[in-house]
């Protein structure tokens, strides 16, 4: 695939790393000649000096045969002022990197007419992870769908599980309604199970559930961790939004950082968290804040020195917490196997995994409608989400009465915001959100579903 | 100080209000009293005095703060003397002071009175009462916002300050002459839909004219010696009393609705709080007059319309409440400090500036549990300002000092302590009638003249929320550098 980044920043330079390790030819263009020799001199890849954002450069880098355009340059708007040209120069798809809350929160009401394929937030990204790590710690991954009105959840059927023996058509009693299996990983198989399909003891299996049913959903499953109380040092946006989803899950937060400004910002914009201006450095303040008595601390300050550091001694005060540590830039990670800390993340790898994601999926399903896409099972099958814009052969037509090819499923239909999970009587109307699940591959259209 | 300005708006108060009084004129005529021609004459003086002022208009329309607040301040004391003349000239009341009082407190909607028999007055003078709390409810100076084009030039929103209730004063529109308008025409509005209401129950057109007008303004002067008692009617009391309620909301909430802008409404915690405040001490002095009433039915009936005639700081009475028990009797005077939402045309300390008050405390307590927190205040989820939040606080101590020093100055006419402290509750809250002697059945005609002067500094403060008055004593306000 032809792939341009714009902006050869952390971001940029990690997914340029990542995507030159497999076949796609990338040009990246950026406006520091400094940064672009760095990247040239180590990968094999073509760079441009000049602003992304102009139609000569963007032709310079061949824009209208290109499959793929990543715009992750320092600024927002920037970042969606290029994919809106590069878009009208001809290239297939966009990537933008937004990263203001505000932007973010308003996205889903611009996407469509900025024809934008994917924005990805790292912090967000980060923030939803470390969520999953607190609230589930037993769900192997977890995406939204449908403008996050439907989860995609992963999780391991344990040895005690109410899932283990059970029929597919029959494990609906056990979750809630509109939960649907989409995929059952068993050793290196991937089945897409239909209602006879029995679920065993170590399977993975897949399901969508509607956001707000999906955390009472494996509450019921006894998959849900109980803390109460988590402590973030430093207040960086990961922290922020981390500390909103924790917050509205009714778990209580505490945030330290020693920008002052920063801690007013937060005070404002965070309703229930209480912050502290402090050095979280410090260990009497961090003892007077109970470092020793909360459930979870989460490291997420400026360097990874600081992190590691005051990773090591919550875990000395407070053995029982769940220590989190954030890892961005040290190389030298073989020390820290040793290191008695629980849990570490790297920013970047996040983001740049989500990318990766996106572009092999993408690889897959060239030419396709499809609006978002993920990866089941390392990539054994895929869940493709398409908007029905028009009428075709699959619209007003009863589910049952359509021929439908094997391996496939229909796994979720939202319509107006609703999620309807789909039964043999129900059908497909224009304005739906449809939520493939498929091991095929080539899927271009959602007619292509039939046989 | 722009003084030609101030000038210039005082003008402008002269008059309105001369134009005011040909209504007063109108009803004289109609009931043809001839005390009409004090309305007719004193305004037509007015009129022409205003008018000499306003024809030439100022060349500096700068209107800085501390000009707002002297002008706010000048034009509501004018508007009180000039507004006393038809009272005292025509001898229905002989004093001056007397009326003076009667005057300010019909503009500042407090209700409070010195008459003793309200009946024997003449219809345009009762008229002229209700009329007083009409124009005082919503501001005279918010009235000359909507009807005069670049009033205040560019710092217009400086009048808005001085004289709208509550701790911040913003506009939702980027004209303020539109904003003032739309303010009024919801006012006249609600006011036009409550005398409909009335008329519907059966009460004549000047009574319910009249009873509207007092409610609008949350003052309180009735046509009747026992005040909304005199309709023995539970339609009329409970539209009445509802009426009460709605002038006491802010009324932002009110433009919200228009702009059909629901989902807000529910967001706003200074409502809620309103409404439960309503809510709650309308059930709790309920089952306390329990063994005063026969059904709980009659309890709840007589505890909603005293809650809201005293929350949104109306002051109308449908029965004497002196008899009532402690328990009661102490909840009501909370209500009375409290008063009702900023942006009404309540009076009190305002619902508002409690819900910011609270949030203070709650960080400074936050504070010495976890010394270095960083905690915002915010209402409605939005930040309340470090600036707002301590004119809060100041403004709750230069209350509480008023109150004090008045009750001390109240106490020279060696009258009960429940007399002195609650007149100055129910003046500076701009409520109306307190307990003992000027509980809901009396009125406030034995007290000294220096006491009644007292009281109407505390009227005219509560109004203007203390500090436009208090500023005119400040001496640096009056220097040019």
């Amino acid at each position: 695939m032809d792939i341009i980044i714009v902006g050869s920043g952390r971001v940029g330079r990690t997914i340029a790393e990542h995507l030159n390790t497999e076949a796609h030819s990338i040009t990246v263009i950026d406006e520091d000649v400094r940064a672009l020799e760095k990247l040239s001199d180590t990968q094999n890849i073509m760079t441009i000096e000049g602003n992304g954002a102009t139609l000569s450069v963007l032709t310079e880098a061949n824009v209208s045969t290109c499959d793929l355009l990543i715009a992750v340059t320092p600024t927002d708007e920037l970042n969606l002022y290029t994919c809106l040209i590069a878009k009208s120069a001809g290239v297939k798809r966009t990537i933008a990197r937004v990263r203001n809350p505000l932007y973010t929160k308003d996205l889903p009401f611009v996407k469509d007419d900025l024809k934008l394929s994917l924005a990805i937030n790292p912090e967000l990204l980060c923030a939803k992870e470390l969520t999953r790590m607190l609230k589930f710690p037993d769900v192997e991954s977890m995406t939204s769908f449908a403008r996050g009105h439907i989860d995609l959840i992963k999780i391991k059927v344990e040895k005690n599980s109410l899932l283990a023996g059970k029929k597919v058509a029959k494990s609906s009693n056990i979750l809630k309604d509109g939960i649907h299996i989409c995929t059952v990983e068993r050793g290196d198989e991937c089945y897409i199970p239909n209602g006879e399909f029995v679920i065993e003891e170590g399977d993975f299996i897949s399901f969508t559930a509607p956001s707000k049913a999906a955390a009472k959903m494996l509450k019921s499953l006894g998959i849900i961790s109980r803390r109460r109380s988590v402590l973030l040092l430093g207040g960086s946006r990961t922290a922020f939004y981390l500390a909103q989803d924790l917050l509205e899950a009714g778990i209580d937060v505490k945030i330290i950082d020693n920008d002052k400004e920063r801690c007013f910002e937060l005070s404002e914009t965070l309703d229930d968290a209480l912050i502290i201006y402090g050095d979280a450095m410090d260990q009497d303040l961090l003892l007077s804040e109970g470092i020793e008595h909360v459930d979870a601390i989460i490291t997420l300050m400026n360097t990874d020195e600081e992190n590691l550091v005051s990773s090591l001694y919550a875990k000395k005060v407070n053995p029982k917490a769940k220590v989190i540590t954030e890892i961005g830039n040290l190389k030298i990670s073989s020390i820290f196997e040793n290191l008695p800390l629980d849990t570490m993340f790297n920013p970047k790898h996040i983001a740049g995994k989500y990318i990766m994601r996106y572009i092999k999926a993408m690889h897959n399903s060239l030419n396709s409608e499809f609006e978002t896409v993920h990866f089941i099972a390392d990539g054994k099958a895929v869940a493709l989400e398409f908007r029905v814009r028009e009428s075709s052969r699959v619209t007003g037509t009863p589910l049952s009465n359509l021929d439908i090819k094997d391996d496939l499923q229909i796994a979720c239909i939202t319509r107006q915001g609703r999620m309807i999970a789909p039964k043999g009587s129900d059908s497909i109307e224009i304005g739906d959100n449809v939520i493939v699940v498929t091991k095929l591959q080539g899927l271009s259209s959602l007619d292509d579903i039939l046989r | 100080m722009n003084k030609r300005l101030i000038f210039y708006i005082l003008g402008w108060v002269l008059l309105i209000e001369g134009l005011s009084m040909q209504l007063s004129t109108i009803i004289g005529l109609i009931y043809r009293e001839s005390s009409y021609k004090f309305f007719l004459f004193i305004g037509l003086a007015l009129i022409a005095v205003g008018g000499l002022i306003v024809i030439k208009k100022p060349k500096d329309p700068t209107m800085l703060l501390k000009d707002s607040f002297a002008a706010t301040t000048l034009s509501w004391i004018v508007l009180s003397l000039a507004g006393a003349l038809p009272l005292f000239f025509s001898k229905t009341i002989p004093s001056f002071v007397d009326a003076f009082f009667e005057t300010v407190s019909g503009f500042t909607t407090t209700g409070a009175t010195i008459l003793t028999d309200i009946e024997s007055l003449d219809k345009c003078m009762l008229f002229w009462r209700s009329f007083s709390h009409f124009l005082g409810g919503m501001g005279v100076v918010v009235f000359l916002l909507a009807i005069i084009p670049k009033l205040g030039g560019n710092n217009s929103i400086n009048l808005m300050k001085a004289e709208s209730t509550g701790p911040s004063v913003g506009k939702s529109m980027p004209k303020l002459r539109t904003y003032a308008a739309l303010l009024y025409a919801i006012y006249i509005g609600l006011t036009a839909i409550e005398f409909v209401l009335l008329l519907l129950g059966g009460m004549n057109v000047f009574d319910a004219l009249n009873t509207a007008f007092a409610t609008a303004g949350t003052g309180g002067f009735s046509t009747y010696n026992s005040s909304i008692g005199h309709f023995d009617s539970y339609y009329l009391q409970t539209v009445v009393a509802v009426f009460m309620m709605l002038f006491g909301v802010n009324f932002y909430i009110y433009i919200l609705i228009l702009t059909k802008k629901i989902k807000q409404i529910f967001k706003s915690e200074e409502l809620w709080l309103y409404l439960i405040i309503v809510a709650g001490s309308t059930i709790a002095i309920a089952v306390n007059l329990l063994s005063y009433y026969d059904t709980f039915k009659e309890a709840l009936h007589q505890s909603f319309f005293y809650v809201t005639s005293i929350l949104s700081s109306t002051g109308f009475a449908i029965t004497d409440t002196n008899p009532w028990p402690a328990f009661s009797v102490a909840l009501i005077l909370i209500l009375t400090c409290i008063g009702a939402c900023a942006g009404s045309t309540g009076g009190g300390f305002k619902v508002s500036r409690i819900i910011i008050l609270f949030k203070e405390i709650k960080k400074e307590f936050l504070l010495i549990v976890h010394p270095r927190n960083v905690y915002t205040v915010k209402v409605d989820k939005k930040k309340v300002s470090h600036e707002t939040a301590r004119s809060v606080s100041v403004y709750l101590t230069i209350y509480v000092f008023l109150v004090v020093i008045t009750t001390v100055l109240i106490s020279f006419n060696g009258f009960d302590f429940t007399t002195n402290f609650t007149s100055v509750l129910a003046t500076i809250n701009n409520t109306g009638p307190g307990f003992s002697m000027v509980g809901s059945a009396g009125n406030y005609s034995q007290f000294s003249v220096f006491s009644k002067l007292v009281f109407c500094f505390n009227m005219l403060a509560g109004r203007l929320e203390l500090y436009p008055l208090l500023l005119i004593f400040i001496p640096q306000a009056w220097k040019k550098n």
